[in-house]
Order: structure tokens, then C-alpha cells, then sequence
């Protein structure tokens, strides 16, 4: 288990600037903290072991620490809202429940914890919808006999007449269905009178006398209003008729309409008083509401569809911790990766008290300041990073030891995951209620987002994936003597084309997947005024992702349509709310991976990896740079990962989905296992082959080609490769192909970019 | 239908799988395979590592995340192909009814 675990408040950060980290200790009062560089984060005594360089700074020592908790579940909170206890009521909306299992769930209340006071509409364990009324301490709740089903839209009014605690109560369903009786009527009477009190409202969340938000509610809420008065039922129809009766409008305290603002966190009111609620720990929005007709997918064309907001008790933005301790990066540090290694005492089997909260030291924001840079940058891929942040499918699915072909890992920190889910999930995992999380933060405690992390994903061996796997290549490059540059996702996102201008070659890393818009515009910008990319590793450029307008940090993905999906989307939900794109793989918007890298995705396999054979096209005198010294037929049989440089996750060079016509097939991996897999977008009738024992398609082509405006494109196809560059004391053939490239790469003679 | 696995015919594989726990299976053993680690009960059996590369220990996870998962602390691996050699030996008795009685390693 984790007795530290902690976050830093940016991943990138410039020299001269503050970071802050906001650390949880769980045993004792303190802990040890010292910035280091992040030279190799592997521990496999097979390869060099972990290398960090200490960077002194004014970090250094000892500091106070403390438990610090996160208090997950999404809801909306309007402040400065009238005592609701002050007369009779209705309250109506639509509603979807998705986890009727959980107790005391809410859907409506105006709650003074301290006190014990209050109204509180919710809905009870298997489905049964309850009203409870408080007064300092003193609690009566009155439940129906009829539960609601998941996964169904109900209409709900309640009219509540607290001065006589009287309730009563209709629920109606959308669909019928027969012998199911999820239908109720009726009138309750309350022991107890609520006391008119000034407290916020809350939807989907109810202050608890901790100071959190607690008894969540999981599922979709569309519609929901407060009437003044007693209403009959039929309010709820009359409510929806446009225009709306002049006389009924009168009646409105708040009426919220969930499809205005999407893209943002404000709830409009659209009655007369502009009651605006906020949403807190990222709800899901642009979702559809009861009244979709599938005539419609896109929320910004027909956002009266798409009025309904998804709660989910283990939703989290920002863990929200108290800064423990802030590090001013020194003014002349080189860019680079680096790491706040804070430890509260030794790691013994039953616990680890270290941990190496990670970030990126990047070139200075003054383009004026950034003189003499290297002339290469390794494009830190944090859209990735925060995709997997917590990725737990190993404990949110099941049948992963299947597809590892191998017993699943739990290390320390996979346990600490396990009992904390309130940690929030990656974009790869589902929520508690099985939709899937279509947003993920950098705000919390990232626990892969780690050196000495070793994932049950990973190819057998080191079992290093993403952030880890990455180190390999810094290790490379520290060791080659390269002084490059680190620039993040988030910053390519937010400063796009200029960011770029100046270097001659990018270095990915070993999966860089994930990419807004803007990154992707500017990447390919980039190449096509002659910069030359080095794609380090697999599958890259694969999914859309969104970035939100106010939330830094923040992205959204919806798994649409196709590709390796651990959820899929619902239908008509494939558009991002955060900017209103439609999301899902790069390849469904005619934008293959392919186009940017030259290779794009074709297989997947997580045990073992192989090696490439040397291709027709490596004796091509084009190509003859990048065999300097390396006359071998066998490239990569071996390594860290899986045993091989092909491996993981595979890249191959297929011309009609947009591979340039100029790239050389150098080498393709073979020999790979049953367990290495075809990807769903490449067939469409199952084929029984699918696996690298039996289809020639499952392959990684180690590729390059040159673009016309003279720069390059080289690609290594696999996630694996870098876990072969230190082979044998670096000394060995996907080293050598790797440094051949960099150094002509950074050349500035410019390639061949006409007839050849 | 679902295959069933049957100790006469797959008891070949046993020794396939000793040699190489983690690796490129035949055909049959990878059959074998795949259904021994699928639980429909939806507990996971897992692979504790306690210290990294160093020392293993078996555990259990429930289908319900809200119970522990239970670990086994009494019986330590030096690697991971011990643990899934002890993994199989179990899973092969649940199978088939037939002890396998071999240590991983010969002396």
C-alpha cells in the first residue's frame, strides 16, 4: 500500500516559475522531499536500473504533511437560494437512474449538516423514490413501494407541503412495460416539520457534517424545476408546452435547462429569478435527455435533445488538496523531465512511503528568452498520460489476465487503487455505475503517472506503459549526450504552431495516442513546412480528445463508433460537450494516423514482443543513413519489453489510409504470438486469423519517408522499441538505427523532397 | 459449445506450460489457457508483488470492489512464472479433479 501519495498543481513548467505539489502523508506528520531529474524509472534488474539526478532547490528537507482526502461525486449547487420550507412546493424534473443498488442517493435537497435540518428528495436502495424532512437532528423519511428500473427515463413529481409534512408523490415512466408495475401515486404525512433554513441547493449531492458532499446520485437528470404551490401531476406535461402558459410561469422558482451552455459549468435557469447552479467534479454533459429521437447526434445542432446531465458519485475534477510544498524551478534549468521525490519513511513489502510526483521543466514562455535551445524537443505526450491517469481495468473489468496472457500485477499502488476509487478513473475505465468516464483530470493523485511503476499492461519484463515506458528513451538520450527540450501536450494545445517553429526534429513517446485539434493541426503543420518527426513508438494519433474552456487540465473523449473500445459511447453521445467536435477515432474523420506519422495502428498484444527483419527497402540509398553500422537481418530480438523492440502495440504502412506513397518499409517485425491481435477497424467480418500466428497483417513496418518541404518522417511502429535501446550497454542495432536518425535528423541539410 | 478441458487429452500441455509460463503457447495450451482464467463468478485472481522483481504473492479479488482483496501472505515467489506455475497446479485440480504434484523447478 501508498503511505504517501501526492500531485503536482501543472505538469509543465518554466524555468523561474513556481510549481506546487499537494502531497498526502498517511503515516506520520512529515515527509522528505528533493526535486530530481528523471533519467531511467524502470527497477527491471535486467536493464540499468533506476537514474535520478539530484537538483537542489529550495525543496530540499523536510516538510509538514498531513492526510489529505478527496471528496468525489459530481452535483450542481446553487447558492443563495430561498427557504425552500418557507411554503409548499413541487419540484419535477426527468430522470435515469444507473445504479439503484446504492442507498440514499439524491436527487434534490436544501440541507443544513451542521443543524440537521432540512428537505431532501431522493431515492432509496433498489429504486424507491424517498422525501425526508429534518429539523436539528430529527429525521422522518417516507419511501414508495414501487422502484424505478436503471437505464429507464421516469417523470418524477413531488409536491411537498412542509408547514402539514405532507408529500405527495408520482412517478411515471417513459416506457411501460407490462408486469412491471414501476408506476406510482401517492399522498405521505411526515413525522416531522422542516424548519425554513438559508442553505444552498444541491442537486445530485447533499452537504454532509464532515464538510463534503455525500449521498450522490448516479444517472441522468433532465429538466429539473421548483414550483411554488401544489401542482397536479399534469404540471410536468404542461411545463414542456411551448409557449410556456403565462399563468404557470408565474408558479416557476427555478427551472433549469441543461442544454444551454454545455460546454460549460453553469446550469441556466430559464426561469425569471436566474437561479444559475454550477456543476462541481465534472458531471457528464452534452448527454441525451429523455425527449432524443436520434434524428439528431450533434448536441450543438439540436440542443433541446440533449438536455440531461449524467451524475456519477465517483466523478472527480480536482482533488482540491492544500498545497504542501512549492518549488521555485531555478532560471537556468535545462528543459527536461523531472520529478518531486517525496518519501515519509522505507518501503518494506507490506507498504511503499516514496513516490516520484512527476512533471516537465519546459523551454522559457518568453520566445525572447529562448536562446540557444537544442534543436530537438521530446513532445511529452500528457494527453496520454492524463487518458490513462488511474487506469484501473484490472480492477474495474474483468478478463484481463486473458487478454495479458498472464496473471495480473497488483504492485503497491494498484491495491492503494483498488481501495481508493474515489481517486476518479482514466478514460479507460467505467464508473461505478458502468457508464464510461469520458472525462479525466491531472488534479489528483495520478498513480501511474510515475517512475518505478510497473503496470500489469506492460510487455512481460519491465511491464513499464506510458510515463515509465518513456523513461527508457530519456535514459537514451542522457546517455547519447542529447540535450533536447520537453514541451507538453497541454502546452502544443494551448501555444499550437510557434511552440514548434525553431526546432528541427520532435521526438514522441512510446504511445502518444491522444490529441485535441489544435495539437494535431499544429503537428502536421509543423512537418509540412519541413520538420522532421521521430515517432518513437505505437499507436499513436489514434483518438480525439477535447480540452475544456475553463478547467485546465481537463480533457474529454468519447469512445465512438470504432476502434479498441473498453466502453463504447451511447448513441447520439459520440460529440464532446467541452467544444462540441465530434470525438472518437482520428481515422473517422479522414484524418488516419497514417497522415501524421507515415504508419498508423494495425495490432495489439501485451505479453511478448518480437523482432523486425530487415526489408527490401533498407538497401534503398535513401535509406542509407539510417543502417549506418547496421548490416544485420535480425533488428531488436530483444529487450526490456517483452523481450523484443516489436511489440505491445503495433504501426504498419497502409497506403489507403493515407501513408505517403514515398515511405520505405525498412524492416517488419515477425514471429509474433497468437496473442498479438488484428484491431477491430481493420476487419469487418470476424476473421477467424486475427492473431500475428496465423495473419501476415500483424506486423510493425519500421518505416521513413521524406516530405516535400524537405523535412522527414521516421517511425518505429512499436511501443516496445525503446525498451531495447539499452541493450548490451546501448550497444546494439535499434539503438543504432535510432541514434543514425537523430543525428541526420538534426542535419539541416534538407531531404530529398522531389522526384525521385 | 464451450470447451471442456479434459485431463487425458490436454495433460500434455502441462508440462508445455511449466517450461514456459509466460510466452508462446501452442495452440492447445493456449485453449487450455483461456478458459481456466476466465471466472464467471467474477473473482480475479491476481498477482501481488510485494517487493519489485523480487518477491510475489497470490491474491484474490471479489467482484465487488467495496469487500478486500485477499492476499495470501503465507506463501511467497521468488518470480512471477512461480506464481503462475502455482496458479495453473490449482486451477488444473479445479479442472480436472488430478493434482499435477510437480514443482516447478526440478531439483
Amino acid at each position: 500500500m501508498l503511505k504517501i501519495v501526492g500531485y503536482p498543481d501543472r505538469f509543465s513548467v518554466a524555468p523561474g516559475e513556481t510549481i506546487n505539489f499537494k502531497i498526502s502523508v498517511e503515516e506520520g506528520d512529515g515527509f522528505d522531499a528533493r526535486m530530481v531529474r528523471v533519467v531511467h524509472g524502470d527497477c527491471n534488474p535486467e536493464g540499468p536500473g533506476l537514474k535520478f539526478v539530484h537538483v537542489p532547490t529550495n525543496a530540499d528537507g523536510r516538510h509538514p504533511g498531513k492526510v489529505q482526502r478527496i471528496d468525489a461525486g459530481s452535483f450542481m449547487r446553487v447558492d443563495g437560494f430561498p427557504a425552500l420550507a418557507a411554503a409548499p412546493f413541487t419540484f419535477v424534473t426527468m430522470l435515469w437512474p444507473t445504479l439503484l443498488k446504492r442507498d440514499d442517493q439524491t436527487l434534490l435537497c436544501q440541507w443544513d449538516a451542521a443543524s440537521g435540518s432540512g428537505i431532501r428528495i431522493g431515492v432509496a436502495a433498489g429504486g424507491r423514490v424517498e422525501v425526508t424532512f429534518a429539523d436539528n437532528g430529527a429525521l422522518s423519511t417516507v419511501v414508495t413501494d414501487r422502484a424505478m428500473l436503471e437505464r429507464e427515463w421516469y417523470s418524477l413529481v413531488v409536491g411537498v407541503d412542509p408547514a402539514n409534512r405532507q408529500v405527495t408523490i408520482d412517478q411515471r415512466p417513459l416506457v411501460p412495460y407490462a408486469q412491471t408495475g414501476d408506476s406510482f401515486s401517492g399522498t405521505f404525512t411526515l413525522d416531522v416539520a422542516p424548519p425554513a433554513i438559508e442553505a444552498p441547493l444541491f442537486l445530485a449531492g447533499c452537504p454532509m457534517a464532515d464538510g463534503t458532499v455525500g449521498r450522490h446520485f448516479d444517472g441522468k437528470i433532465d429538466g429539473p424545476a421548483l414550483l411554488s404551490g401544489l401542482h397536479a401531476p399534469a404540471v410536468h406535461d404542461a411545463l414542456l408546452r411551448r409557449p410556456l402558459d403565462p399563468t404557470l410561469a408565474t408558479h416557476v422558482i427555478a427551472r433549469w435547462d441543461f442544454s444551454r451552455d454545455i460546454r460549460s459549468l453553469r446550469c441556466v435557469d430559464i426561469g425569471a429569478s436566474g437561479r444559475d447552479g454550477v456543476l462541481v467534479n465534472l458531471p457528464t454533459r452534452g448527454m441525451k435527455g429523455w425527449n432524443w429521437t436520434g434524428e439528431e447526434h450533434s448536441w450543438s445542432k439540436k440542443p433541446e435533445h440533449y438536455g440531461a446531465v449524467h451524475f456519477h458519485s465517483d466523478d472527480v475534477y480536482d482533488a482540491g488538496w492544500e498545497t504542501s510544498v512549492s518549488v521555485e524551478i531555478p532560471a537556468d534549468l535545462r528543459s527536461g523531465p523531472y520529478a518531486l521525490h517525496v518519501s515519509c519513511g522505507e518501503s518494506d513489502g507490506e507498504a511503499t512511503r516514496e513516490d516520484y510526483l512527476a512533471f516537465f521543466v519546459r523551454p522559457p514562455r518568453d520566445r525572447k528568452a529562448r536562446v540557444n535551445r537544442p534543436k530537438v524537443v521530446f513532445l511529452a505526450p500528457t494527453c496520454s498520460y492524463i487518458a490513462y491517469a488511474n487506469h484501473a481495468e484490472h480492477i474495474t473489468a474483468r478478463g484481463v489476465e486473458v487478454l495479458m496472457n498472464r496473471m495480473v500485477n497488483f504492485g503497491h499502488s494498484d491495491l492503494y487503487m483498488y481501495e481508493h476509487p474515489e481517486l476518479g478513473g482514466s478514460l479507460y475505465d467505467t464508473h461505478a455505475d458502468g457508464s464510461g468516464v469520458a472525462y479525466s483530470s491531472r488534479l489528483r493523485p495520478i498513480l501511474n503517472f510515475t517512475a518505478q511503476y510497473h503496470s500489469w499492461l506492460g510487455g512481460h519484463g519491465s511491464a513499464v506503459y506510458q510515463y515509465n515506458a518513456d523513461t527508457h528513451f530519456f535514459d537514451w538520450l542522457e546517455h547519447q549526450g542529447i540535450d533536447y527540450d520537453v514541451i507538453t501536450d497541454e502546452d502544443l494545445h494551448e501555444e499550437g504552431l510557434e511552440l514548434l517553429n525553431g526546432y528541427q526534429v520532435v521526438m514522441t513517446g512510446t504511445h502518444p495516442e491522444y490529441h485535441s485539434t489544435r495539437m494535431w493541426d499544429a503537428m502536421k503543420a509543423w512537418i509540412d513546412r519541413g520538420g522532421r518527426l521521430m515517432y518513437m513508438g505505437g499507436n499513436g494519433w489514434y483518438w480525439r480528445v477535447a480540452f475544456h474552456d475553463e478547467l485546465p487540465g481537463a480533457i474529454e473523449l468519447r469512445r465512438a463508433e470504432d476502434g479498441i473500445r473498453p466502453w463504447i459511447a451511447e448513441p447520439g453521445e459520440y460529440f464532446h460537450s467541452f467544444n462540441g467536435e465530434y470525438g472518437g477515432l482520428w481515422r473517422r474523420i479522414g484524418r488516419a494516423p497514417n497522415v501524421m506519422a507515415g504508419v498508423g495502428f494495425i495490432a495489439q498484444g501485451f505479453d511478448i514482443s518480437s523482432y523486425y527483419r530487415r526489408a527490401p527497402d533498407a538497401d534503398n540509398p535513401r535509406a542509407a543513413f539510417i543502417f549506418e553500422g547496421v548490416p544485420d537481418e535480425i533488428i531488436g530480438d530483444f529487450g526490456l519489453v517483452g523481450g523484443g523492440a516489436a511489440g505491445i502495440e503495433l504501426d504498419c504502412i497502409t497506403r489507403e489510409l493515407g501513408s505517403p506513397p514515398n515511405m520505405l518499409r525498412l524492416a517488419s517485425s515477425e514471429g509474433h504470438s497468437a496473442m498479438m491481435l488484428l484491431v477491430n477497424e481493420e476487419f469487418g467480418p470476424v476473421p477467424p486469423n486475427l492473431g500475428g500466428d496465423q495473419n501476415t497483417r500483424v506486423r510493425a513496418d519500421l518505416a521513413f519517408g521524406e516530405t516535400p518541404a524537405g523535412g522527414a518522417i521516421f517511425a518505429t511502429a512499436s511501443i516496445a522499441w525503446c525498451g531495447s535501446l539499452s541493450h548490451n550497454h546501448y550497444d546494439n542495432n535499434v539503438s543504432k538505427i535510432t541514434a543514425n536518425v537523430l543525428r541526420r535528423f538534426l542535419d539541416a541539410e534538407p531531404f530529398a523532397g522531389g522526384e525521385t | 459449445m464451450v470447451y471442456k478441458i479434459d485431463a487425458d487429452e490436454d495433460r500434455k500441455y502441462v508440462e508445455e506450460f511449466r517450461r514456459l509460463p509466460i510466452g508462446e503457447h501452442s495452440p492447445g495450451l493456449q485453449r487450455v489457457l483461456n478458459i481456466m482464467r476466465l471466472d464467471r463468478g467474477g473473482i480475479q485472481y491476481i498477482l501481488v508483488c510485494r517487493k519489485r522483481f523480487e518477491e510475489y504473492v497470490i491474491g484474490r479479488m471479489p467482484p465487488d470492489r467495496s469487500d478486500p482483496i485477499e492476499i495470501e501472505d503465507d506463501k511467497v515467489f521468488a518470480t512471477r512464472e512461480e506464481a503462475e506455475w502455482e496458479m495453473f497446479c490449482r486451477r488444473w485440480r479445479e479442472h480436472t479433479g488430478e493434482s499435477i504434484n510437480r514443482p516447478f523447478k526440478d531439483e
